[in-house]
């Protein structure tokens, strides 16, 4: 019998929840907060169903620490929020870092700051998903711009918090939380799934955070014969607090080293209609989708005019966008905040050629006229 | 004698708690506790958050995690969710517990989960240096009340028994004894187990108020407190300015991960 695929009509939020059950996540804690909410409530149906864990904790700091505990017990953990409550994650997002605990943490981005504007999207929450937490910290952060593609990087977001022992950030916004699209559901077990590597040495040798080449420490659950100690503290490689500035510096150096010399299998980026280029265009998300539609019509008036889309937000692709250098002649970037990441394209050319920047912060999304109306020639 | 190193990461030593502090009395009584319930060190998840008070857990060979200021609850919550068959012991100072972790102390003895507190009440923040704490009495001094503490105390007991605990005491470091009974017994209690431990705090709090030698701090526990069987007999103004101490509650209730299993379990009976 040929391979069973279901075909379903799903949100973002729910290809979410789907992806992230589909991946092994059997932990997820939550506090509501629109345009998240859906993905709460698929799970809170789910889990149980499946023996897993649903929980809505007080708020989003409550959400964050029960994750990682449940993480640190074995679990595949989860949670997902939007702007208010992931400005409150970002504390426990810190320790999860330094601590080195696979997680992750889904943010359908809305209008900020503040409580701004809850049904409306935005993508103003980019930098905080890179540097929201205080102190330099390694991260990985992802995002989707269809509701298939939800489902497939949320398995991956997974499989990278557990190939890299760090949270993974998933961002979505309103637009692609909400809307409804078919997404092909495969066989869980055709899916590739990475769990974290278990030690290979007894519990007496056992040190949790071992300076390793990949410089990915194996992780052993709580529980399990192995009693080590865990801190948000500066730590050596056994996981006690130390002063030691040789171990401090040698530990925040891998933390950042195990995701950087693994950035070219952590950055993906999309090319469309890239090959011949002149004109290039950045866009992730929503936007995207836009941008696609804007390159389409272009296209049809002989401009030679392509979308470079990033799935992967952090670590930067910088590298890809700089491989269009002398061929791409200049580069536009619409996203719908102040030009959090035209900022990052500028850096990565060197002002090799211009940037024009699209930016939109009023909640109307945006549209592919408006892309196309920029584009040169 | 009670050998107490089998328990002891001994080469983390020396404490960074002060000489005088009443902490230590407290880990020694936790450790003899545990040993008479005779766990498994495997078994025991012991979980703090920021504090002097909450250093305690990189000192105990348990699984052990220090987590951020008044948030070990929530860490502990998902620990126990996740891994039921773990005892798990939270750490925890006054000002943890009570101020920045306010709410998660409630809402985890609401959920009546089973989790056991062992709450270090110095009536201070000790580790930042002496400032007001939401457990400081009323006039008394910090060095962020210089003046005197101009706002009232929590009854941090009494906010466990309202919010729904199963289990809530209030000891003593000045009554090892009793401490490490109260102990036993709030581990062996299903369900949200407080115990709310007096420990003296000679350098942030004893010296602002003058309150004498650390030997002095613990003696005067014996005078400002009552037994709950002596308070039952004493009036309102006799019990003015008194602690009570001893079980406060005990009661059985449904306890949150079970009622969370049933659920799980019923969907596994339709099968
Ligand atoms: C978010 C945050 N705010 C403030 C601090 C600083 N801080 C560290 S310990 C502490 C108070 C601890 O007091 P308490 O919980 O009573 O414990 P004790 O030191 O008295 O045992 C504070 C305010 C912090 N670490 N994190
Ligand atoms: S400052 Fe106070 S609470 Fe902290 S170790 Fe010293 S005596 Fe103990």
């Amino acid at each position: 019998m040929a391979e069973e695929k279901k075909i379903k009509v799903l949100t973002g939020n729910e290809a979410c929840a789907e992806g992230a059950l589909a991946a092994g996540m059997r932990f997820y804690a939550g506090y509501p907060i629109t345009p998240s909410s859906e993905v709460a409530e698929v799970l809170a149906e789910e889990l149980p169903r499946l023996g897993g864990v649903f929980i809505q904790m007080e708020d989003e700091i409550a959400s964050m620490g029960a994750i990682i505990g449940a993480s640190l017990a074995g679990t595949k953990a989860m949670t997902a929020t939007s702007g208010p409550g992931f400005s409150l994650m970002q504390e426990n997002i810190g320790f999860a870092a330094m601590a080195e605990v696979p997680c992750v943490v889904v943010n359908v981005m809305r209008g900020g700051p503040s409580t701004g504007l809850p049904t409306l999207p935005a993508q103003a929450d980019v930098m905080q998903a890179r540097w929201g937490t205080h102190g330099d910290h390694a991260i990985i952060v992802l995002a989707p711009f269809s509701v298939a593609e939800t489902f497939d990087l949320t398995v991956r977001a997974f499989n990278l918090s557990e190939q890299y022992r760090t949270p993974v950030i998933l961002l979505l916004d309103e637009i692609i939380g909400h809307v409804n699209e078919r997404v092909t559901i495969v066989d869980p077990g055709s899916l590739e799934i990475f769990n974290r590597i278990v030690p290979s040495d007894p519990p007496d040798q056992y040190k949790p955070y071992r300076h390793t080449e990949s410089g990915v420490p194996p992780m052993i659950a709580y529980g399990e014969g192995y009693r080590f100690h865990v801190t948000g503290l500066a730590h050596d490689e056994t996981g006690f607090p130390t002063n030691s500035a040789a171990e401090i510096g040698r530990m925040l150096e891998r933390h950042h080293r195990k995701v950087e010399q693994a950035r070219d299998h952590i950055v993906q980026v999309d090319p469309f209609m890239m090959e011949d280029a002149e004109i290039g265009i950045v866009a992730y998300g929503s936007t995207a989708r836009s941008a696609r539609h804007a390159v389409r019509l272009a296209r049809e008036t002989g401009k030679r005019v392509g979308l470079l889309r990033l799935k992967t937000l952090w670590p930067f692709a910088d590298e890809e966008i700089r491989s269009y250098i002398g061929q791409v002649k200049s580069w536009i970037v619409p996203e719908m905040n102040l030009g959090q990441m035209a900022h990052e394209v500028e850096w990565a050319l060197a002002g090799s050629a211009p940037v024009t920047r699209l930016n939109k912060v009023n909640g109307d999304p945006i549209s592919p006229p408006e892309i196309y109306q920029i584009i040169p020639g | 004698m009670f050998n107490y190193e089998s328990y002891l990461r001994l080469d983390k030593f020396p404490l960074i708690w002060c000489s005088g502090c009443g902490d230590g009395i407290v880990l020694k009584s936790m450790i003899r506790a545990i040993d008479k319930l005779g766990l498994s060190k495997d078994d025991v998840c012991m979980v703090s958050g920021i504090g002097c008070s909450s250093r305690l857990t990189g000192y105990v060979d348990f699984n052990t995690l220090h987590t951020t200021h008044g948030r070990a609850l929530t860490f502990a919550t998902g620990i126990k969710m996740a891994k039921p068959r773990l005892h798990v012991i939270v750490v925890t100072g006054d000002g943890d517990a009570t101020a920045i972790g306010g709410n998660h102390y409630i809402h985890a003895a609401r959920r009546n989960i089973d989790i056991t507190v062992i709450l270090f009440n110095n009536f201070i923040y000790g580790m930042t240096g002496g400032q007001v704490s939401p457990c400081t009495p009323k006039g008394k001094r910090a060095s962020t009340a210089p003046y005197g503490n101009f706002e009232n105390a929590f009854n941090i007991s009494g906010l466990a028994q309202a919010a729904g605990a199963s289990f809530v005491a209030r000891a003593t470091v000045y009554n090892a004894v009793q401490l490490e009974k109260l102990i036993q017994r709030a581990i062996e209690r299903k369900g949200f187990s407080l115990v709310e431990v007096l420990s003296p705090c000679p350098t942030a709090y004893g010296r602002r108020n003058r309150e004498g030698t650390p030997v002095d701090m613990i003696l005067q526990q014996k005078e400002t407190t009552v037994s709950v069987a002596a308070a039952e007999k004493m009036s309102a103004e006799e019990l003015e300015g008194k602690i009570i101490t001893g079980v406060l509650t005990d009661v059985e209730r449904p306890e949150c991960r079970e009622e969370y299993q049933k659920l799980i379990d019923s969907f596994r009976k339709e099968g």
